[in-house]
């Protein structure tokens, strides 16, 4: 059976510590195997989280943080964090912790912010959009 | 012109799946994920009107891994089909839409 | 590209910011100008009662964001029969009364329409 290739973004609604976090990691190797177009990763809500890097989970544990970071440099694949999302729940990169006048940043490096026109943009362009929440 | 319809809660706690169920056409389809699995046992609230819409038509699947995970395998609605994540990407290119019921 | 697209908004307001992000990803579809339909159900339908006093606990109304949606060219609103009988609820008691009511059948026919469905 010939199967379609196609271009998929994911939507990640929800934290770490859910495990609709691991799922839509999971289905993002899967769809990678077979071939298919990840478009992008789109993280909104809680789903900001994932892209933290100040994260120490033990090390008995799976290190999801690292494994988004994995996907992203082995595939090219594009993680969008969204902006409003990631600012009011105090995760920033070096740029809007320099404009709020914050202590630090935080935001992982393979992970960039943007706002939700990057969710619709990466609907308007690809042939299926999974969403993935808690 | 058919929707996949992903569920992730328990049937126990939550009424996601009974909207899903609601919703549901003869061409669409269920998995079952994460908690979801739960609501593949034979006595989970729902496992009636998911046996019904077997019987239309409508294939009902659970995440393997995630049914594994819970110790659910040989609990679990016989017409229930247990699938891979590399299965579950293959739905989605089959099905034409995905709704996420959480 | 065009895409149509369904936004399904199935959680109560308030209790946590799933609404709220629902109605922003709502108002960002729009603007990025995609075919948009939403549909309220199950409590989702507790975004739509009038008269919502969210001052009171520090938020904003989901009586005024939700009127402000003709703005947007949001006017494809879909309310679940079922949802709203479920509560004791009629057209009468929500803000958007120039929204359709939708019963399962209506839904699932609605649906399978879409190219994408944006699930909250």
């Amino acid at each position: 059976m010939i199967v379609p290739v196609m271009i998929f973004s994911i939507n990640v609604q929800s934290p770490p510590s859910s495990q609709a976090s691991y799922s839509a990691y999971q289905f993002c190797r899967a769809l990678l195997r077979q071939g298919h177009n990840l478009h992008r990763v789109f993280f909104y809500q809680d789903g900001i989280y994932n892209a933290t890097n100040l994260a120490a989970p033990p090390q008995d544990e799976l290190d999801l943080y690292s494994e988004w970071q994995k996907l992203s440099k082995e595939h090219s694949v594009e993680l969008v964090v969204c902006i409003a999302a990631a600012l009011k729940r105090g995760l920033l990169n070096q740029e809007e912790s320099i404009r709020y006048n914050k202590a630090g940043h935080n935001l992982a490096e393979g992970f960039t912010l943007g706002g939700l026109g990057q969710l619709i943009e990466a609907a308007a362009v690809s042939d299926r959009l999974i969403t993935f929440g808690n | 012109m058919s929707t996949l319809h992903t569920v992730n809660k328990s049937s126990f706690t939550n009424r996601a799946l009974e909207s899903c169920i609601l919703i549901c056409r003869s061409s669409d389809g269920i998995l079952l994920l994460e908690d979801g699995v739960f609501s593949a046992l034979k006595s989970a609230p729902n496992a009636t009107a998911l046996e019904a819409l077997n019987q239309q038509g409508i294939h009902i699947y659970a995440l393997l891994n995630d049914v594994k995970a819970r110790a659910l395998e040989y609990k679990i609605a016989a017409h229930i089909q247990l699938i891979s994540y590399d299965e579950f990407v293959s739905l989605t290119v089959n099905f034409n839409r995905v709704q996420s019921w959480y | 590209m065009h895409k149509k697209i369904l936004l399904i908004s199935r959680h109560a307001p308030y209790g946590n910011s799933i609404a709220k992000d629902a109605f922003d990803a709502a108002l960002a579809t729009a603007i990025y100008d995609q075919d948009l339909s939403m549909l309220f159900m199950d409590d989702g339908i507790f975004q739509l009662l009038r008269d919502q006093q969210a001052q009171e606990i520090s938020q904003k109304s989901f009586t005024s964001m939700l009127s402000a949606l003709p703005f947007y060219d949001i006017d494809k609103l879909y309310i679940h029969q079922e949802s709203l009988e479920q509560r004791g609820l009629t057209i009468e008691n929500l803000i958007v009364d120039n929204a359709t009511i939708v019963n399962s059948a209506q839904i699932s026919n609605l649906l399978n329409h879409q190219d994408h469905i944006l699930s909250f």
